[in-house]
């Protein structure tokens, strides 16, 4: 069966699959609105772990909390299950398939073949919709992909059955009941507050002090860890700011998308102010990549070390932007 | 003041992307400062920083490799580096605890495992156990 299901390509994989869904069901929501109102943004250094051999920045909320607080705050109702069994998952979804219901699946990207070889790293906390199955074949639509695809049965169960970190466990989702109209005005507001409090959180690792303190640390690092690591740390922070699924400058720009729709929705002109000076600061997140790459692209090891206190002070002045950009955000709504 | 990415900014650079044919989806604004979206082929900075990741990559797994012919560790640890796993990802694909995988990586310990773990470690990287075994690499 294949389900007519419209598959939008996005920047960004959980947002791109909350916006297909609801698309699907007949509520048209861009991929900005669901990132904004389901607070997406956010900037984090999580101490003691490391994934390639690196510390762990994150530019965006914890995956799945997306699409869950989007749920709340616009009043629909996810259904969410996990498995244990690889058999009962694949009858839930083909169940789910039978009734004509597209549905989300968390997946690992290693054993996704669709990808590029160099971008299959054991990051588990992928997403997609799955719209149907044709001669044993799955349907895919993954929203960063630009056209749909499809996966053997084989190759699904283990994309969903990855393990490591954020194991999906067959995680499947979908959205199970609406309100007559969404009521995005509230949501906005709800959405905008949770990321002007998580930015200005007065936690060390977490937003803007999360960007003071890494800046801290790129000083360190070529005293204390040697030239070729503090590279390998430095390059590992640029690609989480910038590869597949940021739309550019570390969620910036989606952020600013997002403040620039939300303005005209709430006709709140001081958001469409603030989402210019978001762009900027985008830009500056694109300023500071170009930089780091700078040092990073000679494998030598003799890299002076003010130009890794020159990009920290890069970092440092975002901080300090985006501290009185958050202040001003929270007071124009 | 120009503001933003435009739209005919967004960096078309040459990436590892080209191969799979695929392009990633950005946000940029127009020329009246709407926002928009635009694909991308890539761009250089994170190309380099994909690049050096991958090349570090294949460092260690020639190092593991040399340290296997040298006898040095197991042949476990080489194929664990070749599937760009660490410990934890690797216990945690055969369900055995870190440190006892850890073990395995002691050239003699890794003679004494019985076939059943040795077939749960080939299953994980696709191969047989005569495979897996092998320290020719």
């Amino acid at each position: 069966m294949e389900i007519d299901f419209k598959h939008k390509q996005a920047a960004h994989c959980e947002n791109g699959v909350v916006a297909n869904l609801m698309t699907y069901n007949g509520f048209t929501v861009s991929e900005p609105m669901v990132f904004g109102i389901g607070s997406g943004l956010l900037f984090t250094y999580i101490p003691f772990l490391k994934v390639n051999h690196a510390p762990v920045v994150s530019y965006r909320a914890m995956p799945g909390i997306i699409f869950t607080r989007f749920a709340t705050r616009v009043g629909i109702k996810i259904k969410r299950e996990k498995f244990r069994n690889v058999q009962t998952a694949k009858a839930r979804l083909d169940e789910n398939l039978q009734r004509n219901n597209p549905v989300g699946l968390q997946v690992g990207v290693y054993n996704l073949p669709y990808f590029p070889d160099e971008y299959r790293f054991h990051f588990n906390a992928h997403n997609m919709v799955v719209y149907g199955k044709k001669d044993g074949l799955y349907l895919i639509s993954d929203p960063v992909m630009e056209t749909v695809t499809s996966l053997t049965e084989k190759e699904l169960e283990k994309v969903r059955f990855a393990k490591g970190a954020f194991a999906p466990k067959g995680h499947i989702y979908y959205p199970t009941s609406f309100p007559e109209q969404l009521q995005l005005e509230k949501a906005i507001i709800r959405g905008i507050k949770h990321t002007c409090r998580d930015m200005l959180a007065p936690v060390p690792v977490v937003g803007v002090k999360g960007i003071r303190k890494i800046a801290q640390l790129i000083r360190k690092w070529p005293k204390s860890k040697g030239v070729k690591i503090a590279n390998h740390y430095l390059g590992q922070i640029v690609r989480m700011q910038e590869e597949i699924g940021t739309g550019g400058g570390g969620f910036r720009y989606i952020y600013a998308a997002f403040l620039q729709e939300a303005g005209k929705l709430l006709n709140n002109n001081q958001l469409l102010e603030l989402s210019k000076e978001m762009t900027l600061i985008g830009d500056q997140w694109r300023d500071f990549a170009v930089e780091a790459s700078r040092i990073y692209k000679n494998r030598s090891n003799s890299v002076a070390v003010d130009q890794y206190d020159h990009v920290a002070t890069l970092l440092e002045d975002i901080a300090n932007k985006e501290e009185v950009f958050f202040k001003k955000l929270k007071k124009a709504i | 003041m120009t503001l933003g990415m435009k739209k005919n900014e967004v960096p078309q650079d040459k990436s590892n992307l080209e191969s799979a044919n695929f392009k990633e989806l950005c946000y940029a604004v127009d020329e009246n400062g709407e926002y928009t979206t635009e694909l991308s082929t890539g761009w250089s900075p994170k190309t380099i920083a994909l690049n050096n990741a991958i090349e570090a990559l294949n460092e260690r797994i020639s190092a593991s490799k040399q340290r296997v012919i040298d006898l040095k560790v197991s042949p476990l640890e080489y194929y664990m580096e070749l599937h760009k796993m660490d410990l934890p990802i690797l216990a945690s694909y055969v369900g055995i605890w870190k440190w006892r995988v850890k073990r395995h990586f002691r050239p003699a310990v890794f003679k004494s495992l019985n076939n059943k773990t040795l077939q749960k470690y080939a299953d994980v990287f696709d191969i047989t156990i005569e495979e897996l075994q092998r320290t020719d690499l």
